[in-house]
């Protein structure tokens, strides 16, 4: 009897949870979601009582083309600020000199708590050697400044997505190509270009062209048929082409690039002769 | 033209064909003569036969008195790709010791219509190392069915002509229980064959079992130089049952499964580790039908072919790759025949369902290195139903045959990857495209007193193959170029014209037939110079394309004498020209053949002298990778007696093949690989009655 009794109650305790649950389906606050929960966070920077986070959809700080998120928590509230204003210098501190690296502005996203920028490392950091960023921000008038270590290391699969080199123009330039998902397909294939006007000034350079000749030296050194040399748009600030892959496996991108001239800065064509230009980019996958 | 369908065929058409080389020697035998002459050959004419009609050519592969198998061939546990090399059409394409490939007026497998007892079935391999005529055995067969040009259309879209391999079937003979055992050996490649089949039959029900193995090592070619990678090893099996519903219903199944491995491919960089089929079908036969209509058969069936190409054995490679390939089919048919007045008709409704997929992967030396992957045959889904009809109308001391094929294939790349692959030559290319296809055939037959005169006017087209419309850098090793296909490659179509009259003169018999191919968008590949190659050390990259046209006749001369009741002479000539728009030869064309055979037959003994040989190939195309391949001349020898033991038959048959151990190689040749030098065989059947 007085199982059944449990038994009823329980029973009934359920159902009502249950419809509770689905009547007060709006008026439940719902707890705010990170919108960067499908990125990994590679460092919070704390100072000034706040936590400035630093997001990646890849695993780590790489050399190459790293698109970055940032959001601003404030350590007392609990809350994300919105509305900030960041600026940011990733620094280089090598045993004789300092440098920057090509980097984009930090603007804010649809989402107003956090914001986006790119940083293309050349180099990673070693025992001696590292990275610092330094950021700049403002909160409702009041401006903030923040500077961190940061990790840079190469790339897990060590393959080649950027390249520092002196062109015939005795111009340093900084290439490097953007991230993709290569697959056996006529690819989307795109680069950000930027030339060293001092240690602490990348410009992007504009209106160049970029020839591309994948290869795979694995197999003979064989090409592939219809790609598309690299073009600048200056919509998207970048240059842009079509790389097709015939299979999977190691692909080197062997690149040429050229002033608005046609003159080669850098790179040569490959031949029987020449296996490979000075100038690329690797895929494998 | 239906009498083969009943019986087995009649000793002058199998025959009857060709040849005369009154100049270059004597000799021959007639394939099929041994139980023709020595028994009594159970010839079940159908009663409403019409005169005969067609160009066919029938190979008998297993005897009239069943209890001794194979012994037509002048070497009775031969391959099925020797049988069809005896044939009077028919040419292999080498590669090896193994899995020849037929060629039929000039023409290979994509333009050919190969069927197993009218089953579609596609090999699984991307460089054609397993035609259908692989997978099948000499121990399941009846006989093949070669029908040239659009005579070919019964069992699907064709230009050259078709291929059917037919199933041998007790087929409710009141035999009871029958078996036999057989085997051979070959010298020259130390081959052993063994083989048996055990089968019941009454008039009710009969089931057949049959199994065979072969395994053979390298070859020698004359003069004694070994040919590496030659060997293969191979087995198969079958089952046949068939159970009489009631007196005009039958219900047939068969089942086939082949394995072969460790087949060797001495003209090309890579082996075989396994091929392998599983052919299956089940039929319902009726000789009534609706209203006026008879001999309906409907029939359902399934294959599943698996092909896997490696390296593995071969030493020296600039790298490493698997090239595994797979082809499935199912498809059915029904057909009923109707007779009205002068008119046959046989009516068919068909269509199939093929899935073909092939990939390779490469390993790279550099171990730090990601396999490379691909594939060539992206996953294409065929699908095809088509309408058969022919009509043969008898007018008195002629006859005509009409005959019709309309059929819609569809072809669909299944595989994203594929597609994708593809979409790198084509950006627009449809991932579905459906093609028409239709055929027309009209011929007429007229008997002068003994003279035979056939004529002949038809009109057909084909479908790209999957190589063709959709393969992705197939490596060719005969011409050293990978080839990549195109979607949207044109049907390829053509007017054929065939001709043939044969004249009985006393006791010599001579056929003369020849025919001719105009064919518009014919499909060949043609070098694209900014293509970078694939395969290390290819030459360039091929694109399949539609030429504007291409020509091609056939010409033969068939010949026999019967010099006296023992002694039969047979003699073939023939004489072939394949060029495109340009005058440009085409490859693969024979050049002047003959072939020559006198044969002897005394009560139980029989034997036979064989030449063949060709001319120099002069119209040759360095482009397609031929180069001209030098005059030869063979000899054979065979020798055979039947005998009995305690009321058993036995049947031992000994000879000699290339007996001047002649070093030669013939058009077919793939990469101008040597044939085998002189080799001894002795075979020995024995059938428990």
């Amino acid at each position: 009897m007085k199982t059944i009794k449990y038994l009823v109650t329980t029973l009934f305790l359920t159902a009502s949870f249950i419809s509770c649950t689905d009547d007060s389906d709006d008026p439940i606050p719902i707890v705010e979601e990170n919108p960067l929960a499908e990125y990994t966070m590679l460092k919070a920077v704390k100072a000034n009582n706040h936590s400035i986070e630093l997001y990646s959809e890849q695993e780590q700080f790489t050399i190459g083309y790293n698109e970055l998120f940032i959001r601003i928590k404030d350590e007392a509230s609990e809350s994300y600020v919105s509305d900030a204003n960041i600026s940011w210098n990733p620094v280089m501190h090598m045993t004789e000199m300092m440098h920057s690296c090509p980097k984009s502005e930090v603007s804010k996203t649809e989402n107003a708590s956090v914001y986006k920028g790119s940083s293309i490392f050349q180099m990673p950091g070693n025992a001696d050697e590292y990275w610092e960023l330094n950021l700049e921000y403002t909160i409702a008038g009041q401006t903030y400044n923040a500077t961190e270590r940061i990790e840079v290391k190469a790339p897990v699969d060590g393959k080649k997505r950027v390249s520092v080199f002196m062109g015939t123009d005795e111009t340093r330039y900084v290439l490097a190509m953007m991230p993709m998902k290569p697959e056996v397909a006529v690819n989307d294939f795109s680069a950000v270009l930027f030339k060293m006007e001092n240690m602490m000034t990348f410009p992007a350079v504009e209106d160049y062209k970029i020839m591309i000749d994948p290869r795979m030296p694995g197999m003979g050194n064989h090409g592939s048929p219809n790609n598309e040399d690299l073009t600048y748009d200056p919509a998207s600030k970048m240059y842009n082409g079509k790389l097709s892959l015939t299979m999977t496996g190691y692909w080197k991108i062997n690149l040429k690039l050229l002033n608005d001239n046609d003159e080669v800065l850098k790179g040569e064509d490959v031949t029987e002769e020449n296996e490979a230009s000075s100038l690329f980019f690797e895929i494998e996958f | 033209m239906k009498t083969i369908l009943n019986g087995r065929p009649s000793r002058p058409k199998a025959t009857g064909l060709k040849g005369k080389s009154l100049l270059l020697a004597v000799l021959c035998a007639v394939v099929f003569h041994w139980q023709s002459i020595s028994q009594e050959p159970r010839v079940i004419m159908a009663k409403d036969s019409i005169l005969p009609i067609d160009l066919n050519e029938v190979i008998v592969i297993s005897s009239y008195k069943r209890t001794l198998e194979h012994n037509s061939h002048h070497k009775p546990l031969s391959t099925l790709d020797q049988y069809l090399e005896s044939s009077k059409k028919v040419n292999l394409i080498k590669r090896g010791g193994y899995a020849w490939e037929p060629v039929l007026n000039d023409m290979t497998t994509e333009r050919l219509s190969v069927t197993i007892d009218g089953m579609r079935i596609f090999g699984a391999c991307t460089d054609r190392m397993d035609p259908i005529t692989s997978y099948v055995d000499v121990s399941n067969l009846s006989d093949i069915h070669v029908a040239c040009g659009q005579q070919g259309a019964e069992h699907g879209a064709t230009i050259g002509g078709a291929i059917d391999l037919r199933l041998e079937k007790s087929n409710f003979r009141p035999d009871g229980w029958v078996g036999s055992i057989e085997t051979g050996g070959e010298t020259n490649n130390a081959s052993q064959i063994i083989g048996g089949e055990l089968n019941y039959s009454d008039e009710k029900f009969y089931v057949d079992t049959d199994i065979i193995y072969r395994k053979a090592e390298n070859y020698v070619a004359g003069g004694g130089e070994e040919v590496a990678f030659s060997q293969f090893e191979k087995y198969n099996l079958s089952v046949n049952a068939g159970y009489k519903v009631s007196e005009d219903q039958k219900l047939l199944a068969s089942f086939i499964f082949d394995e072969a491995r460790d087949v060797g491919y001495p003209a090309l960089p890579m082996d075989v580790s396994l091929a392998r089929a599983f052919i299956g079908s089940v039929s319902w036969i009726q000789t009534d039908f609706m209203g006026d209509f008879k001999n309906w058969e409907t029939k359902l069936y399934a294959n599943s072919i698996t092909h896997i190409m490696d390296d593995s054995q071969r030493p020296d490679v600039p790298i490493r790759m698997d090239m595994p390939g797979w082809s499935d089919t199912y498809g059915y048919f029904s057909q009923a025949t109707l007779k009205r007045n002068n008119h046959q008709f046989l009516l068919k409704l068909d269509g199939f369902y093929n899935r073909s997929l092939a990939e390779m992967t490469m390993y790279p030396n550099n171990p730090n290195e990601r396999e490379m992957f691909m594939l060539t045959w992206p996953n294409v889904r065929t699908l095809n139903n088509g309408f058969y009809a022919e009509d043969v109308i008898d007018f008195k001391g002629s006859s005509l045959k009409l005959s019709t094929r309309l059929a819609v294939q569809g072809f669909n790349v299944a595989d994203e990857m594929g597609l994708n692959s593809l979409r790198i030559f084509y950006p627009e290319m449809a991932q579905r495209q459906t093609r028409f296809l239709k055929s027309f055939s009209a011929r007429y037959h007229k008997k002068l007193k003994s003279v035979h005169l056939d004529g002949g006017l038809s009109y057909g087209d084909r479908a790209p193959s999957v190589s063709e419309g959709f393969g992705f850098y197939l490596f060719n090793s005969f011409d050293n170029h990978d080839y990549v296909g195109d979607p949207d490659l044109r049907n390829e179509k053509a007017i054929e014209l065939n001709t043939k009259i044969s004249v009985p003169i006393k006791k010599l018999n001579f056929s003369l037939e020849g025919n001719y191919f105009h064919t518009m968008d014919f499909i060949v590949g043609e070098v694209n110079p900014a293509l970078s190659v694939m395969t290390i050390g290819a030459e360039g990259v091929k694109v399949y394309k539609n030429l504007e046209h291409a020509n091609l006749y056939n010409i033969s001369l068939d010949t026999k004498y019967q010099i006296t009741p023992e002694f039969v002479w047979t003699g073939l000539v023939s004489y072939h020209r394949g060029t495109d728009q340009d005058g440009r030869n085409l490859p693969f064309i024979s050049p002047f053949t003959y072939n020559s055979m006198l044969q002897y037959t005394q009560g139980k003994f029989s034997g036979s002298l064989t030449m063949r040989g060709a001319a120099d190939q002069v119209n040759f195309n360095p482009e397609f990778g031929e180069d001209r391949t030098d005059a030869y001349t063979v000899f054979s020898l065979s020798l055979g007696k039947s005998f009995s033991i305690n009321n058993d038959d036995v049947y031992v048959k000994t000879g000699v093949e290339n007996i001047f151990d002649e070093f030669y190689s013939t058009y077919t040749d793939w990469n101008n690989i040597p044939r085998m030098g002189r080799n001894f065989f002795m075979t020995v059947s024995y059938a428990i009655n």
